[in-house]
């Protein structure tokens, strides 16, 4: 049954596997002086990762391992995209992480097993795989939350995550076991086929449906299963914030994909209608909250959650051009969220952590370039011309208006006025106020052409977002998605 | 033929990235060199403009087209009409006075002020070309980012309030503009404005849509009651801030009015003109006495510009050929007129640090030669024949006499009242004894500041005199949309 072909399929999961177990036994025999061999070992891995999902991109959809995988277009893209935002996080942390002892072989193992729970998700071709996939990605970064061991929040912030994750799984098994016991299968293909013939007992199918995507809402963060989001944001040590911010979210945009559009396509106009609540309420309540913020983390936490009730909103338009903004919301909000904790991991150095608005003071004075960089994360978020965030805001009202869902946009550009007013009070502090802080900037020289690069690409792609747009819908047709 | 277009939205903004490069606050004097450079190119490639424009055509001229965002049937399409073309001059001119007007005054962060001033010019001019809703919207918007930090850096003791309160006014209006834009994105599968005019819409649409985009222009005009965030955003900002928001900016927002408003939604244009036209007359009237009473001069100034573009938006709701030409030489003549009231307040600011009326008292005695170049920009603020404050208003009131008497006879109590506030605070603030040892201690204007008002002066002079060349202009475009406006689109 196997034959070489799947492994072709999965060259890239099976190249991150081994190249973790490379780094977490060549790690054993490298000094803690020399950590950087293990890093730029990872760094090579994570490249080798890269090559090989756009290496072995197939045309046309193809399952393999009788259908536990699939390998297309998205897949690939996405698994891409992971691997630079993983890379870029280890660059940006770099300093970051060795001011608390936490540049350590066991960081960039979990970030690597992290990377493969998020890519098994990515190219599941069944539920059991999407399972496997989702609880790697979560057991690693709870352990990565955790492993700041001498911060009482970080212990806080892991005990939190993990207590309501297992939970979160829990009820994601529990609906998948309640659409296998209605369809007989776990295949998504198979249970996509199932239902659309109108097979299925429909109290159950909807009675599944719902805790499906109450899981789902679990992992994105959106209202009303989003109370882990700012505690975990806040406690971790900002390194782990940036990972759990930016490619879970690719990930999770995959796993919604596959699991509601595609497995559960049929029942579309009954999770239609609870992603529209959990949209709304989550661009309410994560604007409104983030208002009250003193904290830098926490009030990215908001935002993030008021911006999966955007990508949200593109995703239940349910059709075409709906999934492709949602996927183009995603990657966007990854883009600029790196860039917003890089940004913080910047200014922070030993024993200051730099999350606090206040610690933005008067950015400007000390250095116009990186004051320039934060004001374009924030009208990124904000959704302001000319960066990418506006795009993915258009795009994503563009798809629900054509939905026929004119009052949802309406409600959806009010959200974002009071979004820009905190977005706006971080350009206020960086420009209007005097800094108190005089301390000099200082960073490895890689972060910083790194995060400067990161946050032109912002600009770049939001004078000329029609190649990553174009990336999007391609990704989606080649797939069979569209 | 040159992309005289692309040179006026794109030469600004790279001469404001190149005084960002060069310019650090210890070499000033590079930063203001290059910035001056950059305005006068920019003014220099909208020249062509001016003199190659064919006014016998209502046709969009100088047009460029390229695809941008196919995903969306985006496009870089930009084109002048008679309406647009002479905005494009006017914010190159300004952007000209405002580097010149802040030389020796700005003092800190040189290099950021002049680039705001310079990206936030391409950005303008970009608005005024683009044929393209999408692209229209990313200059609408991108450009309340560099005035955001120009209020708020620069600004005032009560800066913040007012720079946040800008933005986020704006910005509540635009984005419901957004969501109208990718509705007839829906309708039409294009986001070319002109196609848009084409587009049949039924009443209930075209009122809904008509909301939306109202919303987003009556805000940046500003029209009552919309318009509290402009006294704040004008007492705060810096002079060159003041000036670019009252020439400029606020004729954005006129501006939207013909170009899509009344074009795209004409039929809920003509029903709800009666309400418009309600709003200018509050506007005209009671903004007005408002102004009468206000200490503080920028504020002052602040108020007469609601009251005057009261009138613009007054003149486009009748629907007359006199009417809108009236209301579009009204948009360019306000802007010669509230840019120079603004540099005039500046001069004395610099001087004595205060804008209360009650601070002041006999400048004339110590500033012979700024009195009377005040006196002139008055004098047109309150409309004075020869003037081209004169001009615009009377072509309104003429045409609104034909509609109706009494809509003529309220709209021009301005006359009166306009006159009464600004030259009841010429009065106090030049004639009289010198008031106190600060004024007493007053210096004339400098080379200059003489030969920046004298250059507005000029305009004034000439635009009072002889406006045909201004009206030729406009004369044709004008006709083509109130004809297109006259068809009914349901």
């Amino acid at each position: 049954m196997i034959n070489d072909l799947d492994f072709a399929a999965v060259l890239p999961e099976i190249l991150l596997l081994c190249g973790a177990c490379a780094v977490l036994l060549g790690d054993l025999f490298v000094g803690d002086g020399r950590r950087h061999v293990s890093f730029w070992l990872t760094q090579i891995v994570l490249a080798a990762a890269a090559w090989s999902a756009l290496a072995t991109m197939p045309p046309v959809p193809r399952g393999a391992f009788a259908g536990m995988v699939v390998d297309d277009t998205l897949a690939d893209t996405l698994k891409f995209m992971s691997c630079v935002a993983v890379s870029l996080m280890l660059f940006y942390s770099r300093g970051y992480s060795a001011a608390r002892g936490l540049f350590r072989g066991e960081t960039f193992v979990l970030a690597l097993f992290a990377l493969l729970g998020m890519m098994v998700m990515i190219a599941a071709g069944s539920f059991v795989t999407l399972y496997l996939g989702l609880e790697l990605l979560s057991l690693s970064l709870y352990a990565m939350v955790a492993m700041y061991r001498t911060s009482n929040a970080a212990t806080e912030a892991a005990m939190k995550y993990f207590v309501l994750g297992a939970l979160a799984s829990g009820i994601l098994l529990y609906g998948m076991s309640m659409i296998y016991g209605s369809t007989g299968s776990l295949d998504i293909g198979v249970v996509a086929k199932t239902l659309a013939t109108g097979q299925g007992d429909r109290t159950i199918l909807l009675f599944g449906l719902v805790f499906l995507v109450s899981g789902v809402a679990f992992k994105l963060g959106a209202v009303p299963y989003h109370m882990w989001v700012p505690d975990v944001y806040d406690g971790a040590p900002t390194a782990v914030t940036l990972l759990i911010g930016t490619a879970p979210k690719l990930a999770a945009f995959a796993f919604m994909l596959r699991l509601l559009a595609v497995a559960l396509g049929s029942l579309w106009f009954d999770w239609q209608g609870m992603l529209m609540v959990l949209a709304v309420l989550s661009m309410v309540l994560g604007n409104v909250v983030a208002i009250a913020q003193t904290s830098m983390k926490r009030m990215l936490a908001y935002s993030s959650i008021a911006n999966m009730g955007f990508m949200l909103m593109g995703f239940l338009a349910a059709n075409p051009s709906g999934y492709s903004a949602a996927m183009f919301y995603a990657i966007a909000y990854v883009l600029t969220s790196l860039a917003s904790f890089g940004m913080i991991m910047l200014l922070s150095r030993e024993g200051f952590e730099a999350d606090q608005l206040s610690d933005f003071k008067g950015l400007n004075q000390r250095s116009p370039w990186w004051a320039f960089m934060m004001l374009l994360v924030m009208f990124s978020l904000a959704g302001v011309p000319p960066t990418v965030g506006f795009y993915a805001k258009f795009a994503v009202i563009q798809a629900a208006v054509d939905a026929g869902f004119v009052w949802l946009a309406v409600v959806a550009v009010l959200t974002s006025v009071v979004g820009a007013f905190y977005y706006l009070r971080v350009v206020k502090l960086m420009y209007f106020d005097d800094a108190t802080d005089l301390a000099p900037i200082d960073a490895r020289a890689d972060s910083r052409w790194f995060l400067s690069a990161n946050g032109l690409a912002l600009l770049a792609f939001g004078i000329f977002p029609q190649q990553l747009l174009g990336i999007c819908v391609v990704a989606l047709a080649n797939s069979g998605l569209l | 033929m040159m992309p005289y277009l692309s040179l006026s939205i794109w030469v600004p903004i790279v001469a404001g990235l190149a005084v960002l490069a060069v310019g650090r606050d210890r070499d000033a004097a590079a930063a203001r060199w290059i910035a001056l450079a950059g305005a006068i190119a920019g003014l220099a490639v909208t020249l062509p403009l001016w003199l190659h424009f064919d006014t016998g055509t209502s046709q969009m001229q100088f047009v460029e087209r390229s695809e941008w965002i196919p995903r969306f049937d985006i496009h870089y399409h930009l084109g002048v009409d008679g309406i647009s073309m002479l905005f494009v001059l006017l914010n190159s001119l300004m952007t000209l006075v405002v580097v010149w007007s802040a030389w020796e005054v700005i003092q800190v962060r040189v290099a950021q002020y002049m680039a705001a001033f310079l990206i936030q010019s391409g950005l303008i001019n970009g608005a005024f070309c683009a044929l393209d809703g999408i692209l229209f919207y990313m200059f609408f918007e991108a450009m309340l980012i560099p005035m955001y930090i120009i209020i708020g850096a620069w600004g005032g003791p009560n800066r913040v309030y007012a720079a946040v309160k800008f933005f986020l006014y704006t910005l509540l209006g635009s984005l419901l503009m957004l969501v109208a834009l990718v509705y007839l994105y829906d309708v039409s599968e294009t986001f070319s404005i002109l196609d848009w005019y084409k587009v049949p819409l039924s009443l209930k649409v075209q009122v809904l849509l008509f909301i939306a985009f109202f919303l987003s222009f009556a805000v940046k005009v500003p029209m009552w009651p919309v318009h509290t965030w402009l006294p704040d955003a004008h007492v705060e900002a810096p002079t060159g801030g003041s000036v670019v928001l009252a020439a400029i900016t606020l004729k954005i927002g006129a501006y939207g009015f013909v170009r899509f408003i009344l074009p795209i939604v004409p039929d809920a244009a003509r029903y709800l003109s009666h309400f418009v036209i309600a709003l200018s007359l509050i506007a005209i009237v009671y903004i007005g006495f408002v102004a009468l009473v206000q200490a503080d001069m920028k504020k002052l100034i602040a108020y007469s510009s609601i009251s005057h573009m009261g009138f613009v938006t007054l003149g486009f709701f009748l629907f007359s050929q006199l009417g809108m030409e009236g209301g579009l030489v009204q948009m360019i003549s306000h802007g010669f007129v509230s840019a120079a009231m603004f540099l005039c307040v500046g001069v004395m600011y610099d001087r004595m640090h205060s804008r209360q009326i009650a601070d002041y008292g006999g400048v004339v005695n110590t500033m012979p030669k700024f009195a009377a170049f005040m006196m002139l920009f008055a004098m047109a603020n309150s409309g004075l024949p020869a003037t081209s404050g004169f001009v615009g208003e009377f072509m309104v009131i003429l045409a609104s006499v034909k509609v109706n008497f009494w809509l003529g006879a309220t709209a021009a109590t301005i006359m009166i009242v306009g006159a009464a506030y600004t030259l009841w605070m010429y009065k106090r603030v030049i004639y009289g004894a010198v008031g106190n040892d600060q004024v007493a201690a007053l210096t004339d204007l400098n080379r200059r500041e003489f030969w920046m008002l004298g250059a507005v002066a000029l305009l004034v002079f000439w635009m009072g005199l002889w406006p045909k060349p201004f009206i030729d202009v406009m004369h044709s475009s004008v006709a083509d949309l109130l004809a297109h406006v006259a068809k009914s689109k349901l």
